[in-house]
């Protein structure tokens, strides 16, 4: 009997090697598929029912946070709510079990569960202590700020973005249309469903994060880095060259001339032509002082044609056309802000602020720090460079011609008594009949003497426009009320 | 062998300390707490434990050391993961358990040899097709998610099947013990073929009716598909005629097509195994939850206390296996297979140790009910073949089978000390042979 005995032996152990072999199939070969299934709601059900920590602005308001649900038959036991409501829709982003997750909710997701690898050995040091492993958020955005961006800004579609250019801090983030990401968050499958229906099908796309996931034209803004770029290749100086008084410039290869705003005659030295932003003058000095090599190396350095290191999901770059070695006329155009030139109003900012950083871009980011369930900080944001497009030297320079277009050019409705701002105008034409534009206003603002603390970028899209001065018209009252706001806070501070 | 014994304990106290370990690492894993009463926990864990240790210690000195400590393994690993589920089913598990270790102990102390239930075959023949018949009875007997397998007695509930297993195993082996030569022997021949007497199967093939038409009655396919498979090694083993083997394996074939042709409930389980996703929110739920939550295990798990991301019906039951391989991952599902292999080895060593015919097939029985039946859920589970409900023997909540299994492993180390016992007194053995 024994040698049955042995059989049967065998047999079990081939069979329970099949159901081994069955198991690794399930949980190693085919676990992507069987997890991307779309009726799996594992993952999400584990995300929605673990602990997970707020979001808080640099003032204190707060932004997300979990609450128990109060529907007990519910497969959830936790719910999201944003009381906020839209003010900081594009920052937090939506934490929805249907839709998956955006903004601060994605990119900190670890740190708001508490699954990171220092939260984890944090974690388990803390062991015999009854708390929940999460971890609160604090942004460097302010609601007060924030609230001054949207008020000034209006009913009107555009964005605000303000900063510390110092730090790369996000002060301000706010862009019309926003959205309420309650609603999305929603435990309730209809709720969440008829949202999402209705904010994809909304004009303007609500759910978009315009301040850096959108691109316009920059229009005149654009020619601060212009002036950079010159000004570094070593071509340009305050002194010269002196560009001739015309109402237009024609590039070689076109009869086409680049006219000034209503024909005026301009012309000039840099901190002239930057002060009226004189179109002619800009257009040559990008087409011929510069050049295509250096023009198109100049403005990577300034963060065209790359994707901006912000801590924000699904960024995108600012464009500078590439194809301009033999294309005079588009290199004219696109060297005062037009043609193919597109920045996203976080890029302009960005542009400002490295005026006002001694020629030092900085990483931008909304994280300020991580905090435990007591309250104690366990990972904060470490500034750092992103890019360094000029010299020292070179950035006081623009910084003073800036200052200047402020003081008495076509930004002087950004003048705040007893700080000292710098700032350029923007109105990027998209057509003449009628004629319509995006205004812009990029600046910096800080205490006389000292380094810029404040670096902002307005645009106000699709206004009916007609001249340079409607930028200073439209979007200076926006961008001098945000930058007051921030100075007044940090001040507080 | 004292060895023997100290193995044995090492082996539990380390039983005692992973039990113990799981359920403070589950509790902190939902409630990021130490659980309150985890000091009176650890003290029952290693009281009921050490207390069947003492027992087979006293009581059966030579038994093997490793089914034990194996079992005890799969009883806690049960426990903590019920415990992650429902809280009251856990408390109800764990007086079950000890209910359990109280009949393993009962068992060694009142069955002092194997050879004394041999006396008693056919008291267990009839008990067994009692014990089968039992949930039919009219005001007893009860329906439960669609299977008449359970039997209320007062404010006692119980599943009869369970015990039937054991009970019908032990007649099994009484009556091939007795009869294998003459079953062997004789033939019968129908044309080509040269079969076995019917005449000396025929108690045995009866007993085998009872149980096919009583589960196809109580619609309980997996036990069925287990006391068939059961009565059909067993004979094998008995006689080493492998024709045994060939003509139950065509008789299963017929079984399983009239079975299939003929009720509906077949018919679905196998529609849900062959396509789940026919009917995902409807008859297919069950198995692919399952799956969903095998495979957001993935290879680690989620760990101990984080699972329950999907929620599987009767996870605490026929798919706690689910739980455990979302929770430990592949690696804790290779790790409860494995436990089975070793329990299923452990037991027919035990069986091609022992010398005589009602020992070696009472052990070969036995341990082929536990393989067998941990092979039948998780294959269910796993999608291997297609889903019958049984317990996952000593995992699973519910007291019949906890207890019944206590008192199968048992018999098994009953007859693994008497084993060793004759070895060591050869003299012995074999005088009362002569």
């Amino acid at each position: 009997m024994n040698r049955n005995i042995a059989r049967l032996g065998m047999a079990m152990v081939v069979l329970f090697l099949i159901l081994f072999a069955k198991l690794n199939w399930i949980q190693v070969v085919d676990k992507q598929s069987l997890d991307d299934n779309p009726l799996n709601t594992a993952q999400v059900r584990r995300d929605f029912n673990r602990p997970r920590g707020s979001i808080s602005t640099a003032d204190g308001a707060l932004l997300a946070q979990s609450v128990a649900n109060p529907d007990a038959s519910s497969e959830f036991d936790r719910m999201r709510v944003y009381p906020e409501g839209d003010l900081f829709g594009h920052v937090t982003g939506f934490f929805s079990f249907r839709f998956g997750s955006t903004g601060v909710e994605r990119q900190y997701s670890s740190e708001l569960s508490g699954t990171t690898f220092n939260q984890q050995v944090r974690g388990f040091s803390d062991l015999f202590v009854a708390s929940e492993n999460v971890g609160n958020v604090t942004l460097t955005v302010r609601k007060d700020v924030q609230q001054v961006a949207r008020d000034s800004l209006g009913n009107r579609a555009g964005s605000v973005v303000a900063l510390d250019p110092r730090t790369g801090e996000i002060l301000a983030f706010w862009s019309d249309p926003s959205y309420d990401p309650n609603l999305i968050s929603s435990l309730d499958k209809t709720v969440s469903e008829t949202a999402w229906k209705t904010l994809n099908a909304a004009p303007g796309q609500p759910m978009r994060a315009h301040q850096y996931q959108d691109r316009y034209f920059p229009g005149s803004t654009f020619k601060v880095v212009t002036a950079g770029v010159g000004l570094e290749s070593g071509s340009v100086t305050n002194t010269s060259p002196s560009y001739p008084f015309v109402s237009g410039y024609t590039p070689k290869n076109t009869d086409l001339a680049i006219k000034n705003f209503g024909g005026e005659i301009c012309g000039g030295t840099l901190p002239e032509i930057l002060k009226i932003s004189c179109n002619s003058a800009f257009a040559e000095m990008g087409a011929e002082t510069i050049g295509p090599v250096d023009m198109v190396a100049g403005v990577a350095r300034w963060g065209f044609n790359d994707v901006p290191p912000i801590d924000l999901p699904d960024a995108v770059r600012s464009v500078f056309p590439t194809d301009v070695g033999n294309d005079p006329p588009k290199l004219a155009q696109s060297s005062i802000g037009q043609n193919d030139v597109q920045a996203t109003p976080l890029e302009m900012a960005l542009v400002a602020a490295g005026v006002a950083n001694n020629g030092i871009i900085m990483k931008p980011h909304v994280l300020l720090e991580v905090r435990d369930s007591q309250g104690n900080v366990i990972d904060s944001y470490k500034p750092g460079s992103w890019l360094k497009p000029m010299s020292p030297l070179n950035a006081s320079i623009l910084r003073e011609d800036m200052l200047g277009v402020v003081a008495g050019g076509t930004a002087t409705g950004i003048q705040i008594p007893g700080y000292e701002v710098g700032g350029k105008t923007g109105t990027a034409q998209l057509g003449t009949t009628p004629p319509r534009s995006h205004t812009w206003m990029i600046g910096f603002a800080g205490p006389p003497g000292q380094p810029a603390t404040v670096a902002i970028a307005v645009v106000v899209l699709d206004q009916p426009a007609t001249n340079e001065a409607t930028g200073g018209v439209i979007a200076a009252p926006i961008a001098r009320a945000v930058l007051q706001a921030a100075l007044a806070a940090q001040a507080g501070r | 062998m004292t060895n023997r014994r100290n193995t044995e304990l090492g082996l539990m106290l380390l039983v005692v300390f992973i039990t113990a370990g799981a359920y403070v690492l589950a509790s902190l894993g939902a409630d990021a707490q130490i659980p309150a009463n985890v000091v009176p926990f650890l003290l029952i864990v290693l009281g009921l434990l050490v207390g069947a240790h003492v027992a087979v210690r006293k009581l059966a000195p030579n038994a093997d050391p490793i089914l034990l400590p194996m079992v005890a393994l799969l009883n806690g690993l049960g426990y903590v993961v019920i415990a992650g589920l429902n809280e009251k089913l856990a408390a109800a598990q764990a007086s079950w358990t000890a209910i359990g270790i109280i009949g393993f102990v009962a068992t060694l102390w009142i069955v002092k040899r194997p050879r004394d239930l041999e006396r008693y075959r056919y008291t267990f023949a009839l008990l067994g097709i009692v014990l089968l018949l039992l949930p039919l009875v009219p005001g007893i007997g009860k329906s439960v998610g669609g299977s008449r397998i359970w039997v209320s007695l007062g404010p006692v509930n119980f599943q009869p099947g369970e015990i039937a297993k054991v009970v019908l195993a032990i007649f099994f082996a009484a009556y091939l013990a007795d009869q294998r030569e003459l079953i062997a022997t004789s033939q019968w021949k129908v044309g080509p073929f040269r079969l076995p007497d019917p005449k000396y199967l025929g108690p045995v093939l009866i007993a085998w009716g009872f149980t096919l038409v009583v589960m196809f009655y109580e619609k309980d396919l997996g036990s069925s598909l287990l006391f068939f498979t059961l009565l059909l090694v067993m004979v094998w083993v008995a006689t080493q005629r492998t024709s045994f083997l060939v003509i139950g394996s065509g008789l299963f074939a017929g079984g399983a097509w009239f079975a299939w042709k003929s009720f509906d409930h077949v018919q679905l389980r196998v529609d849900i195994w062959l396509d789940p996703w026919k009917d995902p929110s409807g008859s297919g739920y069950q198995i692919i939850q399952g799956m969903f939550a095998m495979a957001f295990g993935g290879v680690t798990g989620t760990g101990l206390g984080l699972g329950g991301n999907v929620r599987i019906p009767a996870a605490e039951n026929d798919f706690i296996f689910a739980v455990i391989a979302e929770e430990l991952g592949l690696f804790g599902g290779a790790l409860v297979i494995m436990a089975y292999m070793l329990i299923v080895g452990s037991g027919l060593r035990i069986a091609s140790q022992a010398e005589h015919a009602f020992d070696k097939l009472l052990a070969t029985g036995l341990s082929l009910l536990v393989g067998l039946q941990a092979f039948i859920i998780l294959a269910g589970v796993l999608r291997v073949l297609p889903l019958t409900g049984v317990a996952l023997p000593f995992i699973s909540y519910g007291g019949s089978s906890l207890v019944v299994n206590y008192v199968l492993l048992a018999l098994l180390l009953r007859i693994s000390d008497q084993n060793v016992r004759k070895a060591q007194m050869p003299d012995a053995a074999a005088i009362v042979a002569r």
